[in-house]
């Protein structure tokens, strides 16, 4: 087991990337953010709680993918899903899709569809907290945490507090 | 010709005989006769069985089974002599078309075949058929098989009628109201499957409404296919009362019972149906005590379009006379109910005293008519070896012994296992 | 993974089967509840009704889980007498067939038809009620509510009052509450009451009383007319008064009794209008949990064929 980033390093790394955030996007106008449930739903609170830190309002909501996923008739079974009500409109907007963990691309070519069942974005980012490489799609992070190449052997876990962990990223043997 | 030590199967008991041959009639019965002939040692040797009550469809119905398919059946199982139900197209009310099935039977030149007339015109239950005219044909009894004569009136006229050309009438008992659309037993398995019921009362009303005719007429009545507990019970009381009553049951009645229904095999389907232990222990003791005197097998080939369809829309009625024989020994014999002697009473001792036809027994200046067959072998019914049209039969599968060797039709082989 | 091709009754379907249908089922009520009603199962496959009798109910419940689930449908309405003239039944299916049809679900007045077409066809054939023999999903979808309410089956106790003799419903929920470890009781004028049903595990009650004493589901069949008609009992107010179930009746119940009905029900008849619209009454929650169900028993019958 081997600790990448604690808790420390974690808020650090939210800071930078709401940074990066607002500086492609030229400020946060029509700027949204859209976490896949669930640790991508956590990536994105915080990184709209470091807006809110600097007094800009950026919103956000987290996403289910289950009934977008590209397995369920083949690994044929019904997903846990709910219903995507975000509470705002996606239309016209900037969507920073968030996620923790950048791997096959398939989670994130699922959550685009989920989004475009919610509407028509201006423009959709990707913001990964770690890439681990592995991909299976051609899926590239727009704002990346950190580059991490990990082998299939390896796990990787992400601990949000609100998830019941304690906000370390680590590298686990399977 | 000559039938060599075989186990002969006489009146009062089975003896190792020798037996000659004159013509068409048994010529000599002895411990040795010298001769050629047939070489039946091992094999038992019966009176040729009469089959009183089968369906040979023709006139009308030739894609099921014509007189010349049923005959070649006929042998096959042992049988010598068979009367043929009237429920043809047309139906047989009259002479002509009895004129038509005795001569093709007399044609195709197997087993004797006997027309049986219609009671009433169509089987319609209302006016007389032409009686005196079918009997100068050849009818050998009358029937409206497949139904019930629902009108006491027309039924006693009949009864009467009848009398005077000595036709006894064999009765199919049905009430048709108390049937009200039912395709099998109404008990466990046809709640089971949900597969409309008959109840037994449907058939021994009309049981009971036919033998209070005989009684109060004072004439003879048969009663067709057997099938409930209370049925054997009410003959049985009519019997001691001195009612001229006989009855016959088939082999599906005596040997199973109505749980092969539960696979919706359309081929257990069968009118009167199948019914359960009660009445098939009540039919084996009927057997056994002379309530019922005999065994028919209610032959009634069907084309598979008539059986491959659902359970409520298939056509009644099991395709058995190739294997009535064996189910005989099997299940009757084997088992301890009844002795051959017996047996050999119930298939063709009581059918020719029932309907006064020639042979039925095995003595001296008898028709040449025999069976003969092996007891001790077995083999597994296959309806694909059916020479019968009909390949209707619930019972591919069963083991059963008994095969028959020979069939001997006024001193001829007419059939000889291949 | 269901051990069959086909759903034909809960006769010869185990328990494991059934709680595997009932456990899918959940998961699928889950997302009918959110609205959610686009899986995509059975994309690219077809589902047909085949339906000898009417049912408007049980009918549109099918084609729309087969919807839900991605299915083309195609209905098909044939009268009875249509059946006695023209097309056999096997013929029918085998048509289908050749139609690359992949699901056919059935309604026949016979009992037996849909075990006959299923074995004469390529197609997955799922019982939809036969004659008098069985109607399983109905029978799963009253399972259903009743795990939803009571959470296990073990000692339930189920009233199941009515036209028991014809019906197919009666002897689905025999047949499947029996395996679940459920108690069973009738209770029905004797005309209506066929033979042989203690001997498959039904308690017959002697008394209206003793069939809903300390049950947990009462539950209404429907009386149809047409049995008054053939003479088993005089009329529908005298049915009602003797053998139909009031509020007064259901004090002998347990007092988490829950009300319920196959559908379409006689108001006033086997059940009170009050009775059908009290808060214990699952009458129309049995209508979703049919969809949920129905969905579970498509996902299941289609899962070998679906699975890589």
């Amino acid at each position: 087991m081997s600790v990448i980033l604690d808790k420390a390093g974690l808020a650090r790394m939210i800071v930078r990337l709401s940074h990066e955030i607002e500086e492609r996007n030229e400020g946060t106008e029509g700027v949204c953010l859209l976490g896949i449930k669930r640790g991508g739903e956590a990536v994105a609170r915080r990184v709209a709680e470091a807006f809110a830190a600097r007094g800009v309002f950026v919103p956000y909501a987290g996403i289910s993918i289950g009934m977008h996923r590209d397995d369920l008739v083949t690994s044929y079974f019904i997903p846990e899903a709910e219903k995507n009500e975000i509470g705002f409109s996606v239309e016209g907007k900037r969507v920073v899709l968030c996620d923790d963990v950048l791997h096959t691309g398939r989670s994130v070519c699922a959550a685009i569809d989920a989004i475009f069942e919610l509407g028509r974005p201006a423009c959709v980012q990707l913001l990964e907290l770690i890439d681990r490489g592995g991909r299976e799609l051609p899926v590239r992070a727009d704002y990346v945490g950190k580059n991490v190449p990990m082998s299939r052997s390896e796990f990787l876990d992400v601990g949000f507090a609100e998830l019941g962990g304690d906000d370390t990223v680590v590298i686990r043997k399977r | 010709m000559i039938i060599k030590n075989g186990n002969v199967v006489l009146r009062d008991g089975v003896k190792k005989q020798d037996i000659r041959i004159e013509g068409n009639v048994i010529a000599e019965i002895a411990d040795h006769i010298e001769g050629e002939g047939i070489d039946a040692a091992g094999l038992t040797v019966f009176p040729g069985l009469i089959d009183m009550h089968v369906h040979f469809r023709e006139p009308g119905y030739e894609y099921k089974e014509d007189i010349e398919s049923g005959s070649r059946a006929a042998v096959k199982g042992g049988f010598t002599q068979v009367c043929c139900m009237p429920n043809t197209s047309p139906v047989c009310d009259n002479a002509a078309v009895a004129y038509f099935i005795r001569h093709r039977g007399e044609d195709v030149g197997l087993v004797k075949v006997h027309p049986i007339g219609a009671i009433t015109k169509g089987e319609n239950g209302e006016q007389l058929a032409d009686i005196g005219g079918m009997k100068k044909q050849g009818v050998v009894a009358l029937s409206d098989d497949g139904k019930s004569v629902a009108n006491s009136k027309v039924m006693r006229f009949a009864m009467e009628y009848a009398s005077n050309f000595g036709l006894t009438c064999l009765c199919h008992c049905e009430d048709k109201e108390l049937v009200d659309g039912g395709v099998v037993n109404e008990g466990y398995s046809s709640t089971l499957t949900g597969l409309k019921g008959i109840p037994r009362a449907a058939e021994d009303i009309m049981i009971a409404r036919d033998i209070c005719l005989a009684q109060s007429l004072d004439l003879p009545v048969h009663i067709c296919h057997v099938s409930t507990y209370s049925g054997v019970q009410l003959i049985r009381a009519a019997k001691q009362n001195g009612v001229k009553v006989t009855a016959e049951t088939c082999p599906h009645y005596y040997a199973v019972t109505d749980s092969i229904i539960e696979s919706f095999d359309s081929n257990t389907k069968v009118n009167p149906p199948i019914r359960e232990e009660i009445d098939r222990l009540a039919i084996v003791e009927g057997l056994k005590d002379g309530t019922l005197d005999c065994i028919v097998t209610d032959h009634a080939p069907h084309h598979v379009n008539d059986k491959n369809v659902e359970y409520n829309m298939a056509a009644f009625g099991i395709s058995g006379i190739e294997t009535s024989f064996s189910f005989a020994i099997t299940y009757l014999y084997r088992t301890g109910a009844l002795t051959l002697c017996e047996i050999a009473d119930k298939m063709s001792g009581a059918p020719a005293r029932i309907l006064g036809l020639e042979g039925g027994e095995i003595a001296v200046g008898k028709a040449a008519d025999l069976t003969i067959a092996n007891l001790e072998e077995s083999y597994v019914v296959d309806s694909e070896k059916f020479v019968s049209k009909g390949k209707n039969t619930p019972f591919n599968g069963y083991e059963l012994y008994g095969v028959v060797k020979y069939t001997v039709v006024d001193g001829k082989i007419k059939y000889r296992e291949a | 993974m269901l051990k069959h091709k086909d759903l034909l009754g809960l006769y010869d379907t185990s328990a494991e089967e059934i709680c595997e249908i009932l456990s899918t089922a959940v998961n699928m009520k889950k997302l009918l509840l959110q609205n959610i009603k686009k899986l995509p199962h059975l994309q690219g496959k077809t589902a047909t009704t085949l339906f000898y009798e009417n049912s408007t109910r049980t009918r549109v419940s099918f084609e729309l889980a087969a919807k839900y689930l991605g299915a083309g449908t195609v209905n098909i309405s044939a009268s009875s007498s249509s059946v006695q003239k023209g097309e056999t039944l096997i013929d029918t299916g085998k048509t289908l067939d050749a139609m690359k049809n992949d699901i056919i679900i059935i309604r026949h007045p016979m009992g037996g038809a849909p075990r006959l077409l299923a074995k004469n066809v390529r197609a997955h054939v799922v019982n939809g009620g036969d004659g008098m023999y069985e109607h399983p999903t109905q029978a799963l979808l009253d399972f259903y509510t009743m795990q939803e309410t009571f959470g296990s089956f073990n000692g339930l106790k189920v009233a199941i009052l009515g036209d028991i003799k014809h019906s197919r419903v009666a002897k689905s929920n025999l047949f499947g509450l029996t395996k679940l470890g459920a108690e069973v009781r009738m209770y029905a004028p004797q005309t209506l009451i066929p033979k042989g049903m203690d001997a498959m595990g039904a308690k017959i009650a002697k008394r209206r009383e003793e069939a809903i004493d300390g049950a947990d589901v009462v539950m209404g069949l429907r009386i149809q007319l047409e049995r008054q008609q053939g003479g088993q009992f005089p009329s529908l107010s005298e049915y009602s008064e003797f053998f139909g179930v009031n509020r007064e009746l259901m004090r002998y119940a347990s007092p988490r009794a829950i009300v319920m009905h196959p559908g379409p029900v006689n108001r006033g008849v086997e059940l009170t209008s009050s009775l059908i619209d009290a808060d214990n009454s699952k009458i129309e929650e049995q209508v979703l949990n049919g969809i949920a169900v129905r969905m579970a028993v498509l996902f299941l019958l289609t899962q070998r064929e679906g699975q890589v």
